[in-house]
């Protein structure tokens, strides 16, 4: 199976200042990455290069066998959608309104067509925001606007969703449901990347974790190996342990 | 302006059916605007004598006060509309059609014209001529300083366009202050706005740029949700935000100064326009465009009918859209408190 990724030697300066350099990996559908490390170690640089956010890049990032750089944006938003850390809107554009815009890579003119409003419906359904259709998006709290902008990233019918850190504003609950909800997103064929700090969260979820130091790959592997006591130490310089759940499960637990 | 019930297009039905009745509303408030200020004004006139050609009533509606509504329409419209567009690329709710400069640029012309006792071009005023190349160079300007380094976003946008606007300001109070008595006069008056009758083909000029701009802004209503989410945002839905930014700024500028250079500036109607309609419509621009632009349209001729009747000398419209249109405005805050809007 080819991959549906292939990045080679990619990396990405803002001015003089390089946050990501050489990072060289593959990704396929079908998994869910936790994309982890300590602040500033380029993990959103790298989600936005390969949302087709950031460019120019150096080196290469291919997606479906063609450079993201020369996808045209539409079809591109066909096949990549990208969650932001949080959305802060200007104007009152209701819940509905907000999941209906990720139907415009789909668009043939001004109205949405039945399969517009199918896709929305049916992504609204997924993250559970249809209670709230056509509340105002700003009077929603964080949580539930996190779903609805999942919800919008959904209805692009992708098979890449690309999150940076979509659960940093959660509760618990909201935050175990979120993974819970790409992890079956995962399961059903789709590649899911996911910025996290949470590393619990990366363990129990995720078929595989990539963390980034200082721009540079510094593990990439299924949890237990990428998240070791030595690997945490290594790369975000706190010592820590995977303790053991009853049910043979482990957590990560942080500290002196 | 539609009065629907439910708050959102559920359906494309819905949106087309709530779409259909905006117009309609706003379309036949406008109308009825249009047959009736002209005859109100200080010589009485009725609309089945002037439609019967008898005089004055027919030269009085068609020759002089026709022509001026069709103008305060066409600006009203045109600055509501652009209005409803640079709050949406600006993802700035307080954005205005003058925010980036080209207004002052259509001054600085102006008073240039006024200053150095330029008459006219082939019959036209110097004064337009002047307003409409200082209001194209501003946006040049503004534009090229902005897509510097080929990134053209809402921030170096709003940057360069505040920036811009503070020094042609300022040059026009250099000018100001060199003009004789009576050149100072008639910048002020030139600074404070205007509708005045026009003849039929500059009438139809205007109107041969106001419409087609505001269609075409109108049918990329979809592409200004998503600006009006944010650069990202947009670009993340298959869109480009750097083409539309230029694409909105272009068009925008091109209706305000259109329309600024032959009526000087006319504050408030691009602010609150837009902002009274959203209680309306919502922030879909699908609905907010096309209502902006026939409401704006509708509220600069009953602003321009109040300035030219209430007293016995002419009101500046400028301080007649502000003196009613912010009153009601901030009645329309209060009534809506307890929403989130602003």
């Amino acid at each position: 199976m080819t991959p549906l990724y292939s990045l080679d030697s990619t990396g990405f300066s803002y001015g003089s200042s390089r946050v990501l350099s050489s990072v060289s990996l593959e990704m396929s559908l079908g998994s869910l990455v936790a994309l982890t490390g300590p602040n500033g170690a380029g993990k959103s640089t790298l989600l936005g290069i390969m949302a087709g956010l950031r460019q120019p890049y150096e080196g290469s990032c291919m997606f479906g066998g063609k450079e993201v750089s020369a996808w045209k944006r539409a079809a591109f938003a066909r096949s990549v959608s990208f969650v932001p850390q949080s959305l802060r809107l200007e104007f009152p554009f209701t819940a509905e309104q907000v999941v209906f815009m990720g139907r415009t890579p789909y668009a043939g003119g001004l109205f949405e067509s039945p399969d517009d409003i199918a896709a929305a419906r049916r992504a609204m359904e997924l993250t559970d925001v249809a209670a709230f259709t056509h509340r105002d998006f700003r009077s929603l709290s964080g949580g539930e606007r996190q779903r609805v902008v999942l919800a919008s990233a959904l209805a692009q019918q992708p098979e890449v969703l690309l999150l940076d850190e979509p659960t940093t504003f959660l509760d618990l609950e909201h935050q175990l449901s979120i993974y819970k909800l790409l992890r079956r997103l995962a399961d059903e064929g789709l590649l899911v990347v996911s910025v996290t700090h949470d590393l619990n969260l990366a363990a129990s979820f995720s078929d595989r974790v990539i963390a980034l130091k200082a721009g540079r790959v510094e593990a990439d592997a299924p949890p237990c190996d990428a998240l070791s006591p030595e690997s945490i130490r290594r790369i975000f310089a706190v010592d820590a342990e995977w303790l053991s759940r009853s049910t043979g499960k482990g957590w990560i637990a942080y500290g002196e | 302006m539609a009065s629907d019930p439910s708050p959102t297009g559920a359906n494309p039905a819905g949106l087309a059916r709530r779409l259909a009745l905006t117009l309609i509303v706003s379309g036949a408030l406008l109308a009825a605007v249009l047959v009736v200020a002209p005859l109100v004004g200080s010589t009485r006139i009725s609309l089945p004598a002037a439609l019967a050609g008898q005089w004055p009533d027919a030269q009085v509606f068609f020759g002089v006060r026709w022509p001026r509504t069709i103008l305060a329409a066409l600006a009203g419209g045109a600055l509501a509309i652009s209005g409803a567009l640079f709050q949406a690329l600006l993802r700035d709710a307080l954005a205005t059609p003058y925010t980036l400069g080209v207004s002052s640029g259509a001054s600085l012309g102006a008073v240039l014209a006024i200053s150095f006792r330029w008459g006219s071009v082939a019959g036209i005023p110097a004064v337009w001529i002047c307003a409409l190349i200082g209001a194209m160079l501003t946006l040049a300007l503004v534009a090229g300083v902005a897509a510097e380094g080929r990134r053209m976003s809402s921030f170096t946008l709003l940057l360069a366009g505040v920036t811009i606007n503070s020094i042609v300001m300022s040059i026009i109070m250099v000018l100001h202050n060199l003009a004789s008595v009576g050149q100072s006069f008639a910048i002020v008056h030139w600074l404070m706005g205007g509708i005045e009758p026009l003849p039929a083909p500059v009438l139809a000029m205007v109107a041969a740029v106001v419409l087609p701009v505001s269609a075409v802004l109108c049918w990329k209503a979809r592409e200004w949700n998503l600006m009006a989410v944010g650069e990202e945002w947009a670009s993340a839905r298959g869109a480009s935000p750097r083409r539309l930014m230029l694409l909105g700024y272009v068009a925008g500028s091109v209706l305000t100064a259109t329309v600024t250079s032959i009526t000087g500036p006319i504050g408030f109607v691009g602010l609150i326009v837009p902002h009274a309609l959203r209680l309306k419509t919502g922030a879909d621009h699908r609905l907010l465009m096309p209502a902006s632009f026939l409401a704006g349209a509708a509220f600069l001729v009953l602003c321009d009918t109040a300035a030219r009747t209430l007293m016995s000398v002419e009101i500046p419209v400028s301080v007649v859209t502000a003196l009613v249109g912010g009153p009601f405005f901030i009645a329309l805050l209060r009534s809506r408190r307890k929403s989130l809007w602003l």
